[in-house]
């Protein structure tokens, strides 16, 4: 019976999750919407073909695809209640994440750096703000991630930490679908020239 | 154990669906990366073939990584899904569709007249 109990509240929590999901997809829906609507109002400034290293963005698409894969092998390490090799899998996670944050940081850095900041024009502003806003996702991401695994290290698997760990790889999944849109609308679409 | 993978999840994951998934979201990626970089077709068609991949890959995760469509009867977070699809479509579409038109009703003449109306400030 108790065990009943704790799988009905999981599959609540985790539909309460998917729905915030949902609204989150909204959110970078309307931060699509805006870029699409802007990518052109370059204001004479650089276009987005001048500005990005594909090579560059490519690595941080393969870091992202990897973590989400690392991250679902940390889930079915937790099926299986292997403690050790969830927390392995979610330090590769970690490590993985945490590369392609750096790597975005750096892009930024130099964008700024070369006076292409989000003030230079309506398309950078917009750039600014869709990708910054998927940064500051993986940011709080990888905040969850320490967290969890500080969890789990002290309480083990328990079924509360079962819980929050699908709630997490939803979550981390969800932000490599983002990027997947991200890389195309706005990296392999800005270099394209129709 | 069956218990287990109920307090895991609702839908039990398994180690090929991952190896799947990633493996095709990897070459469906690269392919993108490729076909923009040498230019191996041109202008509409090229965007055309790395939409088609994106959402392809799109299909790919959200079955391999996020189980959508799996769960048993009644399928709410499928609903709910297509419900947000629904929404995000018309946000993105009817924003290009309304922006364009003005772009399309705003004659050069009147821009330039406005332009020279800011010019004061």
């Amino acid at each position: 019976m108790k065990d009943e109990e704790i799988a009905k509240t999981t599959s609540k929590t985790i539909f309460g999750f998917w729905l915030y999901i949902m609204t989150d997809c909204v959110l970078f829906a309307s931060l699509f919407a805006t870029y699409a609507v802007l990518h052109n109002n370059t204001f004479g400034g650089p276009s987005g073909a001048s500005l990005f290293s594909m090579p560059y963005v490519l690595v941080e698409t393969l870091l992202l695809l990897t973590s989400s894969f690392t991250c679902g092998l940390a889930v079915l390490a937790a099926q299986s209640q292997r403690k050790n090799q969830v927390i392995g899998w979610f330090g590769a996670t970690f490590v993985l994440g945490i590369s392609f944050l750096a790597m975005e940081l750096t892009e930024f850095r130099h964008l700024v750096m070369d006076g292409n900041s989000w003030r230079r024009s309506g398309f950078l502003s917009s750039y600014f703000t869709l990708v910054g806003t998927h940064g500051l996702h993986i940011t709080v991401g990888l905040i969850w991630m320490v967290v969890l695994v500080a969890q789990i290290r002290r309480k083990g698997l328990t079924p509360n930490n079962q819980r929050r760990l699908t709630l997490l790889s939803i979550f981390w999944h969800f932000l490599d679908l983002v990027w997947i849109f991200i890389f195309t609308i706005v990296y392999l679409m800005g270099v394209v020239r129709i | 154990m069956s218990q287990q993978s109920n307090i895991a999840g609702q839908e039990r994951a398994t180690l090929t669906s991952y190896i799947v998934g990633f493996v095709t979201s990897i070459v469906l990626t690269v392919e993108a990366y490729l076909l923009v970089a040498h230019h191996l077709i041109e202008g509409k068609s090229l965007a055309a073939a790395v939409a088609g991949l994106a959402i392809t890959q799109f299909l790919v995760q959200l079955f391999f990584f996020l189980h959508l469509g799996r769960e048993t009867k009644p399928r709410w977070k499928l609903l709910v899904f297509g419900m947000m699809l629904v929404v995000v479509m018309i946000f993105v579409f009817g924003s290009l569709w309304i922006m364009s038109n003005l772009n399309y009703h705003m004659t050069p003449k009147q821009i330039n007249n406005y332009l020279n109306s800011q010019d004061g400030l």
